[in-house]
């Protein structure tokens, strides 16, 4: 009985206590004089591994999982004769929704886990520490940059995710199963609203953009300079921002259109 | 990799951006709304408002002139007040128009029906916050049911 409250209180202490730790580090990190000369090299190199990189598979399964919707959403609404609403149907589900969620998921895969293996791996080589030993703040040097590069490009690649979605839908709907060319788009642009939907959907992939990128730097950061433990750090990253995007969407989703 | 090559890449990568966003702000959502730019106020108080939700349109002949604002109850006699903003590109209706809540085919959606009044020397235009005093309210299926019935049983 002792031990099961004392496991509890242990958990609950190690939980604050690394959420006070990851803050310290994102705080650390952020707060400072700017240097945008240095910065500006470092953080295009950054958006070069964590963005671009992260493009192609953005579009890819954009393009997919738009195709997907205007099949399904094709084959339900049919029943009812109501295939004008083909566009609405996918560009809210993805403008509201998918967009933001889903590259968030894959940005965590494809981004996230790779900046937590890369730090972890400098932390095990010490690469960190003899950058402490010539006087450069590991903090300002390596984890900024890439803070800066998925917080910049997280929601642009969500925006990419929703256009080539949207696209995706029209192909399907339109040319594939004859849902009316001027319908699907002027139906879409009734229903959708600048304000109300796609800058909410915005907001969500700027919330999740810092949500991933602190999981995974600080993950990485303090994983355990051994082999288990950076193969454990890009395992909890995945993990973690997974379920904190989930989470966290549902709460955002009751608060802008509950 | 050279830093040329990145710094062409990542041009590229936000300019894929930018077009995404110009793509959805022009092709997706409705940046022609008459609700966009400037509006004025116009008041009318219902008897029943049925499904009407805030931001339903208001359109004169079809054409959507503006948009339901807020919804709350009159004080008074407890009757629906509902607020709208009409764009300024569509001033000067004359206060003999009367307002309506409609619904678009047998399902859709609800919206108020503005329907221009005469127009003679003693007739004002509505200006910001006045009400529109002709109205008609929504048509409530169950009460038309009710209506046919009593008539039915009259026979």
């Amino acid at each position: 009985m002792i031990q099961f409250f004392q496991s509890i209180g242990r958990n609950t202490l190690d939980t604050v206590r690394g959420i006070g730790a990851a803050s310290i580090m994102l705080a650390q990190a952020l707060i400072g004089k700017p240097q945008p000369v240095k910065m500006f090299s470092l953080l295009m190199r950054q958006l070069y591994v964590v963005g671009v990189q992260s493009m192609l598979i953005i579009l890819i399964s954009g393009l997919f999982i738009g195709m997907v919707l205007g099949l399904q959403g094709y084959t339900i609404l049919v029943d009812f004769g109501a295939e004008q609403a083909l566009g609405p149907m996918v560009a809210l589900s993805l403008l509201r929704e998918l967009g933001p969620v889903v590259t968030a998921l894959l940005f965590a895969g494809r981004a996230g886990s790779a900046l937590t293996a890369e730090i972890g791996l400098m932390r095990a080589t010490e690469q960190l520490s003899s950058l402490e030993m010539m006087a450069v703040d590991p903090l300002r040097r390596v984890v900024a940059p890439r803070f800066w590069a998925g917080f910049i490009s997280m929601p642009l690649l969500a925006f990419m995710f929703s256009a080539v979605g949207i696209y995706g839908g029209y192909f399907v709907g339109v040319q594939w199963l004859g849902v009316d060319d001027g319908a699907f788009w002027s139906v879409m642009q009734s229903s959708v609203d600048w304000q109300h939907d796609v800058m909410n959907g915005f907001i969500k992939s700027v919330v999740f953009a810092v949500v991933v990128t602190w999981i995974a730097l600080y993950k990485g950061y303090t994983a355990m300079p051994t082999s288990p433990g950076i193969s454990a750090a890009t395992t909890q990253t995945v993990v973690y921002s997974s379920l904190a995007v989930l989470g966290l969407d549902f709460v955002l989703t009751a608060l802008m259109f509950g | 990799m050279e830093a040329r090559k990145i710094e062409f890449l990542v041009g590229v990568f936000v300019t894929a951006a930018i077009a995404a966003i110009v793509f959805l702000a022009m092709q997706v959502a409705n940046n022609t709304d008459a609700t966009r730019g400037e509006t004025y106020t116009l008041y009318a108080k219902f008897d029943n408002i049925g499904g009407l939700k805030v931001r339903s349109p208001v359109k004169v002949g079809g054409v959507v002139v503006g948009r339901v604002s807020r919804i709350t109850l009159d004080r008074e006699y407890f009757e629906p007040l509902v607020e709208m903003r009409i764009s300024v590109d569509f001033k000067g209706f004359p206060d003999t128009s009367s307002a309506s809540i409609l619904t678009s085919g047998l399902l859709g959606e609800q919206y108020i029906g503005l329907e221009p009044g005469f127009i003679d020397e003693d007739v004002f235009t509505l200006e910001h916050g006045d009400y529109i005093y002709n109205t008609n309210s929504a048509i409530v299926l169950e009460n038309l049911i009710g209506q046919f019935l009593f008539s039915q049983g009259g026979d």
